[in-house]
């Protein structure tokens, strides 16, 4: 039986025509899922009892709000890899993923606050999880920021990463804040212990939602990080025959 | 590791008063934005009583901020922080050091200022008590957390605004307990939940941090 090295891919010169490789699957995947979702987000799933139509922006809110939460913890853990590891590929990834997390925050604040406007009134609320998010987005901006500060890109990779790290704080706090503070924002409707509180149809929407947001993650960090490995590895030998060849 | 401990902050709080006049300028600027509100909101008093603790707390959040700049940048220019990151001596306790004498000379100072500032604010005297004690453990979990960002920012072009966007995501959570601490014993609910909650992020911030600035200071001079 064959094994497969996975540490070949650990390497930014055997990762970069991997990258390649994938990055139509996902893309693909991430249109047709996108397709199905928005559709069904639109057309099958049933009007809420409680917020008429208006919910169905839950299809949007929802999966941006979880990626951000999502995208800042494998952030954080390639942060980490990079630390402990050196490896030069886990820097590159984490401020990869860097700018697609901000975007999502954005989009589950921005959507938020559509959804807000008809619930409840009011476009923004001070409360626990509105103001944790946003601090997720001000996490994001640091991290950039300080990535982009500091020229020797080795330290600016260990900077940032060690930022990335402490931050990753924040998580459990925003995805908790609707259990231990009393606030507007409803509850979570899905939970693993006690099953779901939504119509199949909602929850399989909200899934093929989340998964399409997902697949354009991973296709647009892929895209991104190939770009960060030229920027770093521009003068080395592989990137010219890579580069020659027509790729 | 306590001699240790003990003459980093002696050497630290004599460097600070021979240089007396940067540890006024923090505490000036402190006054001086508690003082601009009023002014741009109007001397209503009932108003004024309301918006006290938050603006008492945000003062004190950006002044102790601005001083974060000088932690450790004198050392690193004068090429003693080097130094100490070779001695055998663990960085961390040298780190905490720093950081305590930081809060001596930069955090007390504001919450021995507070009350003052309280009382233009028309806040009652119970409040008051309430607005020092939380100052008093929530200005060292500022200095703490803030050291991270120094350390990591250490001798950035820039670097005094881009320690802020580092720092001042983490510092809401002292911002929210520390205000919200007075003005829940001003509405008669009772500080201790806040007050507890905020002695719950000193001791966690106490213990890791200085590790995380230790760790940020060797990246920062590698």
């Amino acid at each position: 039986m064959r094994t497969i090295n996975w540490f070949k891919y650990s390497s930014p010169a055997s990762f970069y025509p991997l990258a390649g490789k994938l990055i139509p699957y996902f893309t693909v995947l991430a249109v047709v899922l996108t397709a199905v979702g928005l559709y069904m987000g639109f057309f099958v799933a049933p009007t809420d009892y409680k917020q008429g139509e208006g919910y169905r922006i839950m299809f949007i809110h929802v999966p941006a709000a979880w990626m951000s939460m999502f995208i800042y913890l494998v952030m954080a853990v390639y942060a980490g890899a990079g630390l402990v590891f050196n490896t030069r590929l886990s820097s590159m990834m984490a401020s990869a993923l860097a700018p697609t997390g901000a975007l999502f925050t954005f989009l589950a604040l921005w959507t938020g606050s559509f959804w807000g406007k008809p619930m409840w009134g009011a476009w923004w609320v001070w409360d626990a999880r509105l103001t944790s998010e946003l601090i997720l987005l001000f996490l994001y901006i640091g991290f950039m920021s300080l990535k982009a500060a500091i020229d020797d890109p080795r330290r600016a990779a260990r900077a940032s990463g060690l930022l990335a790290i402490i931050g990753a704080i924040n998580i459990p706090i925003i995805y908790f804040s609707v259990q231990w503070w009393n606030t507007l924002h409803q509850g979570a409707s899905i939970s693993i212990t006690s099953g779901t509180s939504m119509e199949a149809t909602m929850l399989t929407t909200l899934l093929v939602m989340s998964f399409a947001f997902w697949m354009y993650a991973i296709a647009v960090v892929l895209a991104r990080v190939r770009c960060e490995i030229l920027e770093a590895e521009g003068d080395t030998e592989w990137v010219a025959a890579q580069l020659g060849k027509g790729q | 590791m306590l001699t240790a401990l003990w003459w980093v902050v002696v050497r630290d709080l004599t460097l600070a008063m021979r240089r007396r006049a940067d540890v006024l300028t923090t505490l000036f600027f402190f006054v001086i934005v508690v003082s601009l509100f009023p002014l741009g909101v109007g001397p209503e008093m009932n108003t004024l009583r309301l918006m006290g603790p938050g603006v008492v707390w945000v003062a004190a959040l950006l002044a102790s901020m601005l001083s974060l700049g000088r932690l450790f940048s004198a050392d690193y220019i004068d090429g003693s922080l080097e130094q100490m990151i070779l001695t055998p001596r663990p960085l961390a306790v040298l780190v905490l050091g720093k950081v305590l004498s930081h809060w001596l000379v930069s955090g007390v100072p504001l919450v021995l200022m507070a009350p003052l500032l309280g009382v233009q604010y028309g806040l009652s005297a119970q409040a008051l008590g309430v607005l020092v004690v939380s100052l008093l453990l929530g200005t060292p979990v500022l200095s703490l957390v803030g050291a991270v960002g120094a350390a990591l920012t250490l001798g950035l072009r820039g670097g005094g605004v881009l320690v802020s966007l580092l720092v001042l995501p983490l510092y809401i959570p002292v911002l929210i307990f520390g205000a919200g601490s007075v003005e829940a014993s001003v509405t008669g609910l009772g500080a201790q939940a806040h007050l507890s909650l905020l002695g719950a992020i000193l001791v966690p911030a106490l213990v890791f941090t200085p590790w995380a600035t230790g760790w940020a200071l060797r990246i920062s001079m590698e």
